[in-house]
């Protein structure tokens, strides 16, 4: 157990910290992705190896060898400065990494390098009404026209779809396969005739940013050449792109924990406020213990990483611990604030502009997205804990 | 940047582990209850040949003088085996004491006798934070009067450590004139708990100025509590697990039904990220000391939380057999169950937290 980083770590740290003095001033403020406040910003820390760190070069990186602790370092020092270090966006987090493991070098030199500039924004065509939990079973299908496909179906829960410029899309190409070797991984220009992009109005409501849409197709006309990895291997390639998204998820609690305390502390009723109240501050401080519990866990994983070790059930419980812990961590936000912790929509009395109700219902939304608890569960006791899988029922 | 456990600690807790699952199986854990103390000589000798005795000791003074990290992975591994014996209340709390109070030819013994697994210390500490049953010791020239609540590990102890407020440590002999221990029967039969009457009870030592010390005993001793509730709910954890592909109904194995298996991953999904708060909170005695006590207390109240939840969960994926005497899951929610409160329970301990945060 030794939890200092050293003395290459701590020069690094320094440089970091020199840069954000520098420039941070230059970071976009929204989450405009696509225009240029932001391109101009991800290409400058492009250029001193700060996003796009162990990309190769000659696909637009900074090409510097994987080095989990110099992340962590510069996670650290942008989350203090409160600037974004690159985007959480599909793109980079999710077609990037996919394209560097099964892409071709035209795919890797036309996508990477605009991708992570934010110079070209991707949704991801994944999940359809018909196919959450099992993906598997999707349904949207591709067939052959010459040297092109024509895909048709509806895809849902697509993010950012109204301002992308391009989609990584699961489609079934080989109807007549066994369903998980049917599917293969396209990419899809949004311009294409065919796409229609509408709207999904989530839980946080019609006047609250929201990004989802339903995406419906109809003979788009796309080029087979677009196939990342092999037809009929969709399946294998997205798993890989899961994959990434799960790590995605890790984000640490004690940030939040640290808004809560001002909150509590400045949120009154009957002229005392609600951390003077035992019954609040008990919640807090066993909020408080769970925060501290997973950002210890975070650490003991990224060591695992680091050494190779195999972190087996630990890493399997992530996901489902982070955001219950987040939903409770909002809960106790808005029981602090007792019937104004309703307010919403920018009403009169409202805090922090809504802040912990979204938080609240954004938590619930990734309790289910990105495999559901009761998914994780599954998962955790299958591959974590060797208990059977639910045997299948028999055919009638 | 390291989190986690070396080599060396892997080694110690395996070496351990193996060592009580080999000598010290359930059924002897069942024989050793209806002792008049469920503590054996002979076992803690064997334990003390195995470095356990001594683990927090100095070298000077025959210990291996490891980290407090160590301490917890032994202390993993006895919860792991419902394992009866002093570790808690000699090899940790009595040392991290005795460790505070100076170096003198006296404490030096002490220490000495620990290491070599002749001397058990019983711990009389229960009212520096919770008194009840007019308990109280006090100090009189020197002599101490008055009663001790659920004193831990004091039955067929050589010496009891009692401190007396939160700033003085006495040390007292068990067979000292005017000294009544009278055993209290609790839900765990794996430790033993007593209540102390004091009658001008003449003290071996007394240490003013000892605040550091008492804090130290509590900080050490919760920290190892800590890691024993969280060796008893990976028991139970893998207990229930087992018991799951084995137990059929419905012609099928209850594993794999899924309300059987979110209870499990449940289970674990709790567990593990405590193990790693509570390798922190041991990381902090000799890295991190001013987060130390923090941390100590956030580790035992939330392992007491979550290893109630686990002992009834683990007991319901049993189902009737885990409410039965012999099938010995209740040895381990019994364990749990007492442990919750001992060094202060976790409503008292967040409340000291928030307290120590300025929050209340």
């Amino acid at each position: 157990m030794d939890l200092a980083y050293g003395k290459k770590y701590e020069d690094f740290r320094k440089e970091v910290q020199q840069f954000l003095e520098e420039h941070k001033r230059a970071a976009p403020s929204g989450f405009d992705l696509g225009g240029q406040e932001w391109s101009s910003w991800l290409s400058l820390l492009i250029d001193r190896g700060y996003w796009a760190r162990t990309i190769p070069e000659q696909y637009g990186g900074y090409g510097a060898d994987p080095d989990l602790l110099e992340t962590a370092v510069m996670d650290e020092e942008f989350g203090r400065a409160g600037v974004p270090r690159g985007t959480a966006a599909q793109g980079p987090s999710m077609l990037v990494p996919t394209l560097l493991e099964h892409g071709t070098e035209e795919q890797r030199k036309a996508w990477i390098a605009p991708t992570m500039r934010g110079e070209v924004v991707w949704c991801q065509g994944y999940s359809e009404p018909g196919s959450g939990s099992d993906l598997a079973s999707l349904q949207t299908a591709a067939k052959e026209d010459g040297d092109d496909f024509l895909i048709t179906g509806q895809k849902i829960w697509t993010s950012t779809a109204e301002k992308s410029d391009m989609c990584f899309i699961l489609v079934r190409t080989e109807p007549n396969a066994p369903k998980h070797a049917g599917i293969s991984y396209i990419l899809m220009d949004m311009k294409t005739p065919g796409i229609e992009v509408r709207p999904l109005v989530t839980m946080p409501g019609k006047h609250t940013y929201n990004s989802f849409n339903q995406v419906f197709l109809t003979d788009v006309r796309v080029p087979q050449s677009n196939v990342v990895g092999k037809r009929g291997e969709g399946w294998k390639i997205a798993n890989t792109t899961l994959k990434h998204e799960r790590n995605s998820l890790n984000a640490g609690t004690p940030e939040l924990i640290e808004r809560l305390r001002k909150l509590m502390s400045r949120e009154s009723s009957n002229d005392a406020p609600a951390m003077q109240n035992p019954l609040y501050r008990d919640r807090f401080i066993a909020l408080q213990s769970r925060a501290l519990s997973m950002k210890f866990h975070l650490m003991r994983l990224t060591t695992c990483t680091l050494t190779g070790e195999n972190p087996g059930v630990a890493q399997l419980v992530v996901k489902l611990q982070n955001c219950q812990l987040n939903f409770d961590i909002a809960s106790l936000a808005i029981d602090a604030m007792g019937e104004l912790g309703a307010l919403f929509d920018r009403s009169k009395y409202e805090r922090e502009r809504g802040f912990w109700q979204l938080h609240q219902m954004l938590s619930l939304g990734l309790i289910i997205g990105g495999g559901t608890a009761q998914i994780q569960k599954n998962i955790i006791s299958e591959r974590g804990l060797g208990m059977p899988r639910e045997p299948k029922p028999a055919k009638a | 940047m390291d989190f986690g456990l070396s080599e060396d600690q892997k080694l110690l807790g395996e070496t351990v582990s193996g060592f009580l699952k080999e000598e010290v199986p359930i059924a002897r854990v069942r024989e050793l209850e209806d002792e008049e103390t469920p503590y054996s000589r002979e076992l803690w000798q064997q334990l003390a040949e195995l470095g356990v005795a001594g683990i927090l000791v100095p070298e000077d003074q025959g210990g291996s003088d490891l980290s407090l990290l160590d301490a917890a992975i032994v202390s993993d591994a006895l919860g792991y085996g419902a394992t009866p014996s002093p570790f808690l209340s000699t090899s940790v709390v009595s040392v991290a004491a005795l460790r505070q109070v100076g170096s003198s030819t006296e404490v030096n013994q002490w220490l000495g006798g620990i290491a070599g697994g002749e001397l058990w210390f019983g711990v009389a500490a229960t009212e520096v934070f919770s008194r009840r049953e007019g308990a109280k010791v006090e100090l009189d020239g020197d002599k101490l009067n008055g009663k001790a609540m659920m004193a831990l590990d004091c039955v067929g102890a050589d010496f009891v450590l009692v401190p007396i407020e939160s700033d003085k440590l006495g040390v007292i002999r068990s067979d000292a004139p005017g000294l009544e221990i009278n055993a209290l029967q609790t839900i765990d039969r794996t430790r033993s708990t007593s209540e102390l009457v004091l009658a001008g009870v003449p003290l071996e030592a007394c240490f003013s100025d000892a605040s550091g010390a008492v804090q130290a005993m509590f900080d050490s001793g919760r920290t190892a509590l800590a890691a024993d509730t969280i060796g008893a709910c990976q028991t139970l954890i893998d207990q229930a697990v087992a018991y799951s592909l084995t137990r059929k109904q419905f012609d099928r194995l209850i594993g794999s039904f899924q309300a059987v298996k979110h209870m499990c991953a449940e289970m674990i999904a709790e567990l593990e990220p405590t193990r790693s708060l509570m390798w922190y909170a041991a990381h902090c005695r000799d890295a991190v000391p001013e987060e130390f006590s923090a941390m100590a207390a956030h580790v035992q109240s939330h392992s007491a939380e979550i290893g109630r939840e686990i002992a009834s969960v683990a007991t319901q994926v049993h189902g009737g057999i885990g409410w039965t005497d012999e099938q010995n899951v209740h040895v381990w929610y019994k364990r749990i169950g007492l442990a919750r409160h001992l060094l202060g329970g976790p409503e008292l301990l967040r409340d000291g937290l928030a307290r120590a945060q300025g929050l209340a």
